[in-house]
């Protein structure tokens, strides 16, 4: 195995502050693959892009060596003059980036700015760039390459971008490919599908890859290698199947424990009993018209159709989908932000036995009512809270609207809900800029508790956050909702998060429930191709689990290609059946 | 041909803006009580000039003065019949100058493209100022040449136009020879097109083309600045660093054609800030386009000159934004396609 990439004490940093990364040594071969790993703020993408120098404007390279053993003799990256690094980057060497919606240029069409590579390194005219870039094309998946030539990225999906965003990054033949969280922006069964191409193109070509990510799951599925960082040291490196079989080191053990997994299950779980619901959608569909521009004609798209749930009093139903699948419409409705089509309704029962309340005809008191007993948490901490209030107006404000007991009181509330999140009464005085994603997660649950909500709406409480970090925030809100018997709407992509938290699972695509069940139904009798392909496409932290890639692709493509029982065209979905008590599929009889 | 459709209803919406435009113009113009006719009649009678007056009330009537308002319009424009029949803008009659005792036409007719030039010339003039400079201010952002290019900016902002007229007029003259005042020299006028005509009335733009200019090439610029700034830090850079590409490629290909977008979408402002701007520029300077001519019809409600010039400057305008919005949808994809990229 011969050494492609040897990085020796790499030390970055930014002016006279302490180093960003500090000593980073490690080994790439080729035809193999190398993961860093690490959470957020862990120095794995400075890492990474130290060695293409890609870099901010103010980091140094303070120490180290990178040398690259390409085809074309050895190089030292860090001191290579600039037009001799030009000469390496794109062509040599090849980067792929997190966001594949602001990665391409929107001016430019794909051909040209996969072409431009060529252009550039190989000479190549006109008309022979574009036969490699079809060829290219044609090899990252794009089933009509004259086609994607000529569009535009904002055309596209996610994952179609990031295809193009491979292609582009592999057209020259790189010896070395860096890959920055490639997936981590996208859906998991889009997810599955690019990993699996990095995979073949990399056995193609014989490349070494660098795969940065924070997913273990993603690491089991792709490397030979790992890099585990912290706080911008290595914490542990050794090949793939030792760290991930028997992690040495106890950082890279609690990445492990905090990775959320979908459990192995033996038995299926007793249906749901339904005596007391608190929160219910009825046969719920919104479509919305989108104006197309002003000579055009209105085009009408369908966000949710004929959506039947119910949240019994104290459990959890989650809503799982990919982006696009409707299930934040749901959630809008499920609020009162936004009214449901003519013959949808949401009913709304404050207390057992109650009568219940139609959220969309409530009178001025009842809304009121409503809007103190059900309560939301948004996906990102970040933009959630005010930057220019202090926690505890953050965490009064709810009360005062409502009028809530006295100015200590609302004081003395705050601290409690804030005793409650785990934090300390002291931070009431402190201004949110000061907190880490996860205590800014606590403050928001903390806020959405000081009216003593009956009902809890989460909006992917936890995507936002690290996995260490998610794991506490689902302990929270899982001890939270014993401690204050709330009932809880929980809406999220990721099946393995749901896995832990929720009673019942409804499986949501593009705009319809394809299953609905208790997640150890679902996980021991999944019915659905759609749900079998989202199971099927989470990756397992484990290395004798592989994503089974056509069982991805099966379920995850159109719904035209599914076993006869499931099919449909257009949008005439088949009608959702109860096959056993509390499993409910959409399928023909 | 999604670009032709496009072009069609934009012409089409322009006709109708116009036709409103000239409803506000008249009805603006004439809310000042009496107009320039009525005026003089009570002049004359208070002066006991009373051969005067059957003069005018004639004028009066001839000129449809006497109608209601919508009426007065509507023979304006040429979609009424009036004391002429059909002599309207639509007809290509541009109505009579009490003023002047001329009609509009001639008092206008080269003065139009005189400030059609000295615009143009401006227009220009900020363009090619402000692309250069805005640029490098950015890709050297927070250097000596960002700092100097923000000062002179700032400078050509804050100096008052007439100001910077006498003073380009003094130095100019006595270093480089320029003219001092007109557009052209002064026994070229009236004579028909030459070479000598020409380059006379180029050398006479050099002062205010600079005068008109400077102030919106300096706000231009450091709106691109600004722009180019945010672009710079978008992910897409980073994508076409990682290809290999050289600085000054990168910079012209990726970021500059995002931050274009303002840049074009400026046109249209930029025309009716320049022509309401260099009137007084052109007085000061002894320029022979119309601002001087508005100037004297707004004073004395000399309502079809006036209506006449501010339908044209509103003419220049709209065209100028039809322009930039059909470039706009050439240069960029996400607008042709109605989409959000």
């Amino acid at each position: 195995m011969t050494a492609l990439l040897e990085v020796n004490d790499l030390t970055v940093g930014f002016g006279d502050a302490a180093p960003i990364v500090d000593g980073v040594s490690f080994c790439v071969n080729a035809g193999e693959t190398l993961a860093l790993v690490g959470e957020s703020g862990s120095g794995k993408t400075l890492t990474c892009r130290s060695v293409l120098r890609i870099l901010p404007e103010a980091a140094q390279l303070r120490r180290g060596s990178i040398q690259f053993h390409g085809s074309t003799g050895t190089a030292e990256l860090m001191s290579l003059p600039e037009k001799a690094m030009r000469a390496i980057r794109g062509d040599r060497i090849s980067m792929i980036f997190q966001e594949p919606m602001r990665s391409l240029s929107p001016l430019h069409r794909l051909g040209n700015q996969v072409a431009e590579v060529l252009r550039l390194h190989r000479n190549m005219g006109r008309a022979e760039a574009k036969r490699c870039v079809l060829e290219q094309f044609e090899q990252v998946g794009f089933a009509d390459p004259v086609r994607a030539w000529r569009s535009y990225p904002f055309e596209m999906s996610g994952g179609m971008r990031q295809r193009a965003m491979i292609a582009m990054a592999m057209v020259a033949k790189p010896e070395l490919l860096i890959a920055d969280e490639p997936t981590t922006a996208l859906d998991v069964t889009t997810q599955a599908q690019v990993l699996g191409l990095i995979r073949s193109l990399q056995k193609d070509t014989g490349m070494g890859v660098i795969l940065v990510t924070h997913d273990l799951g993603v690491v089991a599925n792709m490397a030979q290698q790992v890099v585990v960082m912290n706080k911008g040291r290595v914490m542990e490196s050794g090949l793939a199947k030792d760290v991930l079989g028997a992690p040495a080191h106890p950082y890279t053990a609690k990445l492990f424990a905090a990775a959320p997994m979908i459990p192995q299950v033996a038995t299926p779980a007793r249906p749901p009993v339904r005596d007391d619901v608190i929160l219910e959608l009825r046969n719920v569909s919104k479509t919305y018209a989108m104006r197309a521009g002003g000579w055009r004609k209105p085009v009408t798209v369908s966000a949710c159709q004929n959506v039947d749930l119910q949240v019994s009093r104290g459990k959890t139903l989650a809503i799982v989908g990919e982006s696009g699948s409707g299930k934040t419409t749901c959630a809008r409705i499920a609020m009162g932000a936004e009214t449901p089509d003519e013959g949808g309704e949401v009913l709304f029962r404050p207390d057992k036995g109650a009568e219940p309340i139609s959220i969309h005809n409530m009178d001025r008191t009842e809304r009121t009512l409503f809007q103190r007993q059900a309560q939301m948490v948004f996906q990102d901490p970040y933009s959630s809270l005010s930057p220019r209030m202090r926690v505890q107006d953050a965490l009064t404000e709810p009360m005062e609207i409502h009028g809530i007991g006295s100015a200590a009181d609302r004081r003395d509330k705050a601290a409690e809900m804030l005793s409650w999140v785990g934090l300390d009464t002291n931070m009431l005085r402190r201004f949110p800029h000061a907190f880490s994603g996860g205590q800014r997660q606590r403050l928001s649950i903390a806020r959405a508790l000081t009216l003593d909500p009956r009902l809890l709406i989460c909006d992917e409480p936890t995507s936002a956050l690290d996995v260490s970090v998610q794991d506490q925030i689902l302990t929270l809100l899982e001890d939270i909702r014993e401690r204050a018997n709330l009932s809880y709407l929980f809406i999220s992509h990721d099946l393995a998060v749901v896995a832990r938290i929720a009673d019942e699972v409804a499986v949501m695509r593009a705009g319809v429930i394809v299953e609905q069940a208790p997640p150890d139904t679902l996980f021991y009798n999944p019915q659905h191709p759609y749900t079998k392909a989202l199971i099927a496409a989470q990756p397992e932290p484990d290395i004798n689990r592989p994503i089974d890639l056509d069982l991805v692709a099966k379920g995850a493509g159109s719904p035209q290609l599914w076993p006869e029982e499931y099919r449909f065209e257009g949008m005439q979905a088949p009608a959702l059946r109860e096959l056993e008590p509390g499993h409910k599929v959409r399928c023909h009889a | 041909m999604i670009f032709l459709r496009y072009a069609v209803w934009r012409f089409i919406t322009m006709l109708l803006t116009l036709a409103v435009v000239s409803v506000l113009v008249f009805v603006i113009i004439n809310l000042p009580p009496g107009d320039y006719l009525s005026n003089q009649i009570a002049e004359l009678r208070a002066t006991g000039q009373v051969e005067g007056v059957a003069k005018a009330e004639f004028l009066r009537h001839e000129y449809a003065l006497d109608q209601p308002i919508w009426k007065q319009y509507l023979i304006w424009a040429g979609a009424a019949p009036g004391p002429q029949g059909y002599a309207g803008l639509l007809q290509g009659n541009f109505g009579w100058s009490f003023e002047f005792d001329r009609p509009v036409a001639e008092i206008v007719g080269n003065a139009l493209w005189m400030t059609v030039l000295v615009n143009l010339a401006a227009v220009l003039f900020v363009y090619l100022i402000a692309l250069p400079l805005g640029v490098l201010a950015a890709a050297k952002s927070e250097t000596w040449v960002d700092y100097t290019a923000g000062f002179i900016g700032y400078l050509g902002l804050a100096t008052p136009n007439f100001l910077l007229a006498l003073i380009l007029f003094y130095y100019g003259h006595r270093y480089f020879d320029l003219p001092i005042g007109g557009l052209m020299a002064p026994e070229l006028e009236g004579e028909p097109m030459s070479w000598a005509k020409v380059q006379s009335i180029l050398l006479h733009l050099i002062v205010p083309t600079f005068v008109i200019g400077t102030a919106g090439a300096a706000a231009m610029m450091q709106r691109l600045r600004a722009n180019m700034l945010d672009e710079l830090g978008k992910p897409y850079v980073d994508t076409a660093k990682a290809k290999g590409l050289a600085p000054a490629r990168l910079l012209a290909k990726y970021p500059l054609r995002m931050a274009f977008n303002p840049f074009v979408a400026d046109i249209g402002n930029l025309l009716p800030a320049m022509i309401s701007g260099s009137v007084l520029v052109s007085v000061v300077l002894g320029l022979q386009t119309i601002g001087p001519s508005l100037l004297i019809a707004l004073k004395s409600q000399d309502q079809f000159l006036a209506a006449f010039i501010l339908m044209f400057v509103a003419l220049l305008t709209l065209i100028g934004t039809m322009i930039s919005d059909m470039l706009l949808v050439l240069l960029d994809p996400r607008i042709r396609y109605g989409a959000r990229g």
